[in-house]
């Protein structure tokens, strides 16, 4: 099933088997198998176009949201196959953070951070809301900027601090993955450079899957990475590996700046 | 298999409950949005039982009938004689006068405030066409009784009507002419310029033209709202049994002839082939309207 | 004078004209609604009381204006939900799709339907099932005409927030989404929050419409001069009384239904301001 190109993983925290995504008939994400490992931060690669956001977005069933995507296969979130379940069951397991900061703008930013209890209808105590709130914007290095404001809008702050608190929004949950959609794809160096410093802190306690376009990211944070390209899976395998020694020739061109 | 993700997570989330109001609510969603169009599907229905049948050679071409007329047909059980000429001819002239007046000084002022989009005294030509739009149009009526009816005409007449009318119209056209303008692309009109082209030459030969589809859309759109309006119309124009040409003269309407068989036990059948022929020509430039309006798309 | 000089000067002189039209309405209303103002004073918003007999002349709006107010305010209560659902049908459920193109044309045409037309229609039609369910005076009342007017301003309301509510955009609901939530959660907690003053405005500016709507109230609300005594009884609008008195009106029955047009034009100038600005502040 697994093609020559790619590592094997064990005891993998998300496993995906024989994917495919198509939007009505042009198929973006072509039969794809493979592992993600727990703790560890995956980067998809690959130039535009070449389905990495299609994919990363099949994996909390995101595309079930628009009528004219078809998602087939399987999909193993430690073991369970989610694609069985109800997505309102499975998302919150996976929190998931996109390219803009898209904090809630009629929230607070305390609001932000426990709206996914809010929106699952879980009722918490005054303290355990308190404790959430601090955990998660603590983890993400927000917690000593805003603990003052907490109960402003969530909108006033920088486009970095949206983002990490989006990242406290994610975490909230304690999910099992965090997928991320180029989350730095609309911040400054500046900015992305702390993000990049606050996930390779994250993957101590969660397993991360971003996509990038940035090979250099890519390569600076990442532990394994997947090259896609026109929606195939072309090789997947350690981050340092990858980029030393890559096996196929088009992830080759990819990494030497020949396309994308 | 679901167990090891629900272990996973130590509070209930009510799932199945909340999938279940998700559904119920999308239901209850479909059936108020259904609810909604029923009217108008229920009102044109019954206006064609009801309307069709009067509606003929006669019904457009001969004038309203008298009660005593009416009265006898009705005893004797025969059709009503007559027809709504005179409102179709009141109509005609009272409308196209109010486009008359409308069109030019609504297009013209839309123009200017499509020139000075910043310009202090453009906002309040423009808050003072949002406030005179949404002014019922029995106040307008008031205002043009006041106007035409006792220092003008002094009388009920067909100008009066076409003031109130042109008058509502003005703010619509108003809007629809900037509208339109601003969605011309600003390089054609810097073309124009720069070849040294007169302001006024830009204005006529190239945005009106550029927008006309636009502008059309508006004048049509403005033209079906005023067609079925009777409140202001009832103050002004009054209402005639002949077919009048005379502005000064007080003329009749296809919706003032609504009112008056609505009025009249003996009339009362024709009432619906009117509302009917009105609510087809409301439609009709409705319809006309909304063409254009895709065609520029 | 060079040509681009003149064409500017008629731009502007012709805009004015719409000022001079405004404050012409102002003037003409003001001016004809003195005499009753002189004669009544604060009495006429005050007493309850419309009496024509001569000698004893006394004529008050505000019978009018209660009558009004009730009719709009249960034409909004009923047309809330009727809208709200309509909207969420056309700017959320079925965007782009072929339903929502149907919904959205049969709403608009709602709108083209003269007001004449509804009232004949609530005349054959509404009224004889209020007969039937005993409500109002031979189903005439401020009840029917409410319910009339819900029908004649639901395409107002739905229009703006059915726009405004399809502007949402989509990041935010995916950020929902991906916590977990249903589309009804998310409706509730993303979407209706960022598009609550857009909705509001859309409900005020349809009040607005509502408060001037003339011949169907007329056809169908009773036109008695008096404040309802409740939702069932007849009444009448300030619209319905001008249209309905206007007939046989002079002197100072006349001013006072001329000053009733300037109070009724007052309130709707107010109302459409408010639901402006709430949408330009929204943008």
């Amino acid at each position: 099933m697994m093609n020559e190109n790619t590592i094997q993983i064990n005891n993998p925290v998300l496993s995906v088997r024989n994917l495919s995504v198509a939007y009505d008939q042009n198929v973006a994400v072509k039969n794809v198998s493979v592992d993600f490992k727990k703790n560890a931060i995956t980067a998809i690669m690959g130039p535009s176009g070449c389905g990495k956001s299609t994919l990363l977005r099949a994996f909390n069933r995101m595309h079930e949201l628009y009528e004219n995507i078809h998602t087939t296969g399987e999909i193993i979130l430690n073991g369970t196959d989610i694609m069985k379940l109800p997505p309102i069951r499975v998302r919150r397991h996976m929190g998931m953070v996109f390219q803009r900061p898209n904090p809630f703008p009629t929230m607070s930013i305390y609001d932000n951070v426990i709206a996914g209890y809010k929106l699952n209808g879980i009722r918490l105590k005054h303290s355990e809301k308190d404790e959430i709130v601090e955990r998660s914007l603590t983890d993400v290095a927000l917690w000593d900027e805003v603990k003052d404001a907490l109960f402003k809008k969530g909108t006033f702050l920088s486009g970095g601090q949206q983002q990490r608190l989006c990242i406290a929004r994610a975490l909230a949950f304690n999910p099992e993955v965090i997928l991320l959609d180029e989350p730095t794809s609309a911040l400054d160096p500046i900015a992305t450079a702390k993000i990049e410093e606050l996930l390779v802190e994250l993957k101590k306690q969660y397993s991360i899957i971003m996509v990038t376009h940035n090979m250099s990211q890519a390569a600076r944070i990442s532990d394994f990475s997947l090259f896609m390209y026109l929606g195939e899976m072309v090789e997947y395998d350690k981050t340092k590996v990858m980029f030393t020694t890559p096996k196929d020739k088009r992830t080759e061109a990819y990494l030497t700046g020949k396309f994308g | 298999m679901s167990m090891e993700i629900a272990s996973n997570s130590h509070y209930r989330d009510h799932s199945t409950a909340r999938m279940t109001k998700d559904k119920l609510f999308l239901g209850i969603v479909i059936g108020l949005a259904i609810l909604t169009i029923s009217p108008i599907v229920l009102i044109i229905y019954k206006l064609i039982v009801k309307g069709i049948k009067q509606i003929s050679f006669s019904f457009i071409f001969e004038t309203t009938p008298n009660t005593y007329e009416a009265m006898t047909a009705l005893a004797s059980g025969e059709r009503i004689p007559g027809g709504i000429l005179n409102g179709i001819t009141g109509t005609l002239l009272m409308v196209v006068m109010a486009a008359l007046i409308a069109i030019p000084v609504g297009i013209v002022t839309g123009v200017y405030l499509y020139e000075n989009q910043k310009k202090k005294l453009a906002a309040i030509v423009r808050n003072t066409a949002d406030i005179i739009q949404g002014t019922p149009s029995i106040v307008l009526g008031l205002i043009a009784y006041i106007w035409v009816v006792k220092h003008i005409t002094m009388g009920f007449s067909a100008l009066a009507g076409s003031v109130s009318l042109s008058i509502m119209m003005l703010p619509m056209i108003v809007r629809s002419t900037e509208e339109t303008l601003k969605m011309i692309p600003n390089t054609l009109k810097e073309a124009a310029l720069a070849m040294g082209v007169p302001y006024y030459k830009v204005i006529i030969r190239v945005l009106i033209p550029t927008g006309f589809s636009g502008l059309l859309t508006g004048i049509l759109l403005s033209v079906s709202r005023v067609i079925g309006e009777t409140a202001p119309l009832m103050l002004t124009a009054l209402g005639s049994t002949m077919v009048n040409w005379d502005l000064s003269k007080p003329t009749s309407a296809i919706p003032l002839l609504v009112w008056e068989f609505y009025n009249d036990p003996n009339m009362v059948d024709l009432i619906w082939s009117t509302s009917l022929l009105l609510m087809g020509i409301v439609l009709l430039f409705n319809l006309l309207s909304r063409q254009f309006a895709k065609s520029r798309k | 004078m060079n040509s681009d000089r003149i064409t500017k000067i008629v731009l502007l002189s012709v805009s004015m004209l719409i000022l001079l039209i405004a404050g012409g309405m102002v003037f003409s209303l003001v001016k004809g609604a003195i005499p009753a103002f002189q004669q009544f004073g604060f009495s006429f918003f005050t007493s309850n009381v419309w009496n024509p007999t001569e000698g004893k002349e006394q004529y008050s709006a505000l019978p009018f204006i209660v009558g009004t107010l009730m009719t709009s305010v249960l034409a909004l209560l009923i047309a809330l939900p009727l809208s709200f659902a309509s909207s969420l049908f056309l700017g959320e459920y079925y965007r782009g799709t072929r339903a929502a193109k149907i919904i959205s044309t049969m709403v608009d045409l709602l709108a083209g339907i003269p007001s004449i037309v509804y009232g004949l229609w609530g005349f054959y039609v509404l009224r004889p099932i209020m007969v039937d369910l005993g409500i109002g005076v031979q189903g005439f009342g401020v009840f029917t005409a409410g319910l009339i007017l819900a029908i004649m301003i639901i395409p107002y309301a739905t229009s703006i927030s059915n726009e405004i509510i399809a502007m949402v955009p989509n990041d935010l609901k995916e950020a929902a989404y991906s916590l977990g939530a249903t589309r009804l959660e998310v409706i509730q907690t993303v979407t209706v929050p960022a598009a609550r003053s857009g909705i509001v405005a859309g409900y005020i500016l349809a009040f607005g419409r509502a408060i001037g709507e003339t011949m169907a109230v007329t056809m169908l609300i009773g036109n008695a001069n008096l404040i309802p005594k409740s939702l069932f009884s007849s009444g009448n609008t300030m619209a319905s009384v001008i249209a309905n008195q206007f007939g046989e009106a002079d002197g100072l029955k006349l001013s006072s239904l001329i000053a009733i047009g300037l109070i009724l034009f007052v309130m709707t100038g107010i109302i459409n301001w408010l639901g402006k600005y709430i949408i330009k502040k929204f943008e």
